[in-house]
């Protein structure tokens, strides 16, 4: 459950509307069912009042939204950031994407968000899900209530946060966390300790599902390329034929690869592939390297830090070291 | 009867300024390497984009080496500093997807280091060979 | 009708897979997936695969012929195959009216052959829903759950399968497999079908209503404002079309193999920035346009073609699947407000 109410969201957003501090408002709003949240820009007290949400699904991060959203007027946005949110503002703003004066940052807790895909697998037909402390419980359609432990559900990336602290933020509602010592490499480790072979089958198995949606991509708050190479024709790259035993590989290197020092391990990739592909283990693994290779580094925890892609020294271990080294840590 | 002997298709992506004299003067030395190495001469080591080593892949190449100058010793001052970075990087994710580690090598060659680059080679093109086909970064369209 | 106990129900689909080659859904880590049956393998009680049944008509990407480029000579190569028959198991409703949706646009003069190779191979088994889901919507478009369509339609209880041949198709193949099951009369059946009507009825999408929709209604509703807010958080990926059952949009493609061309038929979607592109530019050049576009063809465009057919089909995969939620009951709500309050 998490610690600030969504009155709370509602009372702050509207006296900020009220007293022109700003002109409109990024937050979540209210679907069909309960798990159903839509980033929406609300314009005024009565459409927060009515259609705001603050619940555990409000997983969406809006740092992306923010580089539209801050050129269609002069006045001020009103963002609500999680604490692994901010860490794509700080990326963003590194990157020179928004002006910083144009958004109103109010930093929430996060309690950890929950996965609708192991929601639906738990319970079939969900008429209402309702937050008790611990326990999640879901009212179906035929079936009866059910109670679940609210752990149980939590989305991949929440079990291993990696911080609950805010890097960016105006204004904070609630007490700010600390950074985490997660275990997100481990299983990145777990892949590293497989046979090739393994490894070729485990990524084949999980690429050749892609369809090519592009919601990884299109979702990632390091992707903000005016135009993708892979949209290009003119690019050689772009190939809508997907399915072949070619194309994923080539796509999903090149995706993470040119995040490589930017991506800042907010798992949106993985939480909107349609596959249910874990795409947050290409990201985490060069993550994971960095850190091995060139110190630790986490990109979006302060603002103009250089991302070691961009950067050398003259000691740095050769590529095929490199390749090596892994076999020591895996 | 005779048996065709497999020969691996290596695809060596050379800086302008060192690896790809190097290269010339290997030729000029008269030190054997084998044809199977196909050269693209780069300005720098480090405009060769990980698209571009895909993209050797996935048009028939069984192994992509690049060769660049030593470090220290770039024409742009540090141009081979990032290459060497962004390599470790990329070929580290290729044996993280389970792709044999041996096809994709960085090897630092010099305009004077003709005897180097033909060695390189040999031992490159025989390590590839001994891989056999690059079957996991194939495109079967390509195939003939 | 006919039934056969569930616990023969795999000495039914091996005899099924010893002439044609049998696909129903099987359940996975990952969802609900169609695949080959095979000795062992169980059939998925899910409401919908992850991917939808199209693929056995029209796959994402399709080779249709190859070139062959020697000097100043082309040789232009027929990549066809005559489709094998086969068999798709477990078709819900709303699917097996998806393939009518596709069959207007693919089997309308000029016929694509592609296409109607294998639906003429294809036999649908499809399978009444005893338990829809919240996201279901299929009754706003005149689909009945308790009443698949379909070359043979399935209603399963707790012990027992029954079979009813609806088509020649159906009535060969079930003939088949008379040996297996046996003549019955149709109480258990319109029992289920009760039941099922009553859930429907229960849905909470149960009174979403297309009347405001239809066709020739492209200019009602193609320049109301509500456009640009209901697609404001669109991120313009193509998970919502790749899901549908029923969009049918696709890009030819000619991909330079390095000693000659192969033509690609691919899936192309109507959120993607080059969609349609043409040599003087693009058409929708924002993603409201392209947002509009995708909701307009199935709620006015294709209404408009093809005789008041919509061409939803109210799955609601695109409901489970949108990554930010966004999806065709909410552009019903707020764009048909007549009857959706």
């Amino acid at each position: 459950m998490q610690e600030i109410t969504r009155n709370a969201l509602v009372e702050k957003a509207s006296a900020l509307l009220a007293d022109g501090t700003v002109g409109r408002v990024l937050a979540w709003k209210r679907g069909e069912f309960d798990y159903d949240v839509t980033p929406a820009v609300f314009q005024t007290a009565e459409e927060l009042a009515r259609d705001l949400v603050w619940n555990d699904f409000c997983g969406a991060n809006f740092s992306k939204y923010l580089i539209k959203e801050t050129e269609k007027s002069d006045e001020k946005v009103l963002v609500f950031l999680k604490p692994c949110d901010t860490y794509s503002f700080n990326q963003l703003l590194t990157e020179h994407r928004f002006n910083r004066e144009k958004v109103y940052v109010i930093g929430v807790p996060c309690a950890g968000m929950l996965d609708v895909e192991k929601v639906k697998k738990s319970a079939e037909g969900i008429a209402s899900i309702t937050e008790d402390s611990d326990k999640i419980v879901i009212e179906t359609l035929f079936d009866g209530a059910l109670t679940l432990d609210r752990a149980s559900l939590l989305a991949e990336r929440c079990i291993n946060c990696k911080s609950k602290k805010h890097t960016a933020y105006d204004e904070l509602l609630g007490e700010d966390g600390e950074v985490l010592d997660s275990a997100r490499f481990d299983e990145v480790a777990a892949i590293e300790a497989m046979t090739p072979d393994e490894r070729f089958a485990f990524w084949q198995n999980e690429l050749s599902r892609c369809i090519r949606c592009n919601a990884c991509r299109n979702v990632c708050p390091a992707c903000t390329c005016e135009k993708c190479v892979f949209d290009n024709p003119a690019s050689g790259l772009e190939n809508k034929a997907a399915s072949d035993s070619f194309e994923e590989k080539m796509f999903h290197i090149i995706r993470a690869f040119h995040v490589v020092g930017r991506c800042t391990d907010c798992g949106e990739c993985s939480r909107v592939c349609p596959q249910q592909i874990p795409l947050h283990l290409l990201n985490r693994k060069f993550i994971k390297d960095i850190d091995n290779f060139y110190g630790e580094y986490q990109a979006g925890a302060e603002v103009g830090s250089r991302a070691p892609i961009v950067d050398y020294t003259t000691e740095d271990l050769e590529p095929n070291e490199a390749v090596e080294r892994g076999d020591d840590n895996a | 009867m005779q048996v065709t002997e497999y020969k691996p298709l290596i695809v060596a992506f050379c800086c302008n300024w060192c690896s790809y004299a190097g290269a010339d003067l290997a030729g000029n030395n008269r030190l054997a390497y084998p044809a199977d190495v196909k050269i693209i001469r780069v300005p720098c080591s480090c405009r060769v984009n990980p698209t571009f080593i895909l993209r050797a892949f996935q048009r028939g190449a069984d192994g992509v080496i690049i060769c660049g100058c030593h470090p220290g010793d770039c024409h742009y001052t540090s141009g081979n500093y990032y290459t060497r970075r962004r390599m470790a990087l990329l070929f580290s994710m290729l044996d993280y997807l389970g792709i044999e580690r041996e096809r994709t090598r960085v090897e630092w060659v010099s305009a004077a280091e003709g005897a180097k680059f033909a060695a390189t080679m040999n031992d490159f093109v025989s390590t590839v060979a001994a891989l056999g086909e690059n079957k996991r970064l194939e495109d079967l369209r390509c195939k003939k | 009708m006919r039934k056969i106990s569930l616990a023969n129900l795999d000495a039914l689909f091996a005899a099924i897979a010893a002439e044609e080659t049998l696909y129903l859904p099987q359940d996975t880590e990952k969802g609900a997936v169609y695949a080959e049956w095979c000795e062992g393998a169980t059939l998925s009680n899910a409401l919908n695969t992850v991917r939808s049944p199209k693929d056995f008509f029209f796959p994402q990407t399709e080779n249709l012929m190859d070139f062959k480029v020697e000097g100043k000579s082309i040789e232009i190569i027929d990549t066809r195959k005559e489709c094998e028959d086969f068999v798709i198991f477990g078709v819900r409703a709303c699917d097996v009216r998806s393939f009518e949706v596709l069959d207007r646009v693919f089997l309308s003069e000029p016929v694509d052959t592609y296409y109607k190779n294998r639906r003429d191979h294809g036999v649908i088994i499809s399978m009444a829903c005893t338990r829809p889901a919240e996201t279901c919507f299929c009754q706003t478009f005149g689909i009945d759950a308790a009443a698949p369509e379909g070359d043979i339609v399935c209603h399963k209880t707790e012990d027992t399968l029954y079979l009813d041949a609806k088509t020649e198709k159906g009535e060969t193949l079930l003939a088949r497999l008379s040996a297996l099951t046996e003549e019955c009369d149709t109480s258990a059946v319109e029992a289920q079908q009760a039941l099922i009507r009553e859930r429907m009825a229960k849905l909470p999408l149960a009174n979403l209503s297309a009347s405001d929709f239809g066709a020739d209604k492209t200019m009602e509703f193609f320049n109301r404002p509500e456009w640009k807010e209901l697609s404001q958080s669109c991120l313009g990926c193509g998970t919502c079309t790749f899901v549908c059952p029923t969009c049918q949009c696709y890009d030819i493609k000619d991909f330079d193999t390095g000693h000659g061309i192969k033509r690609f038929r691919c899936w192309d979607s109507c959120m993607y920035s080059e969609f349609t592109r043409m040599a003087h530019g693009n058409n929708r050049l924002t993603q409201v346009e392209r947002f509009r576009q995708r909701f307009m063809h199935k709620l006015v465009y294709y209404p408009t073609n093809n005789d008041g057919l919509f061409s939803c089909v109210g799955c609601g995969r695109c409901l489970a699947k949108c990554p930010i939620n966004m999806n065709i009951v909410k552009v019903m709500k707020t764009l048909g407000g007549k009857d959706n309050g």
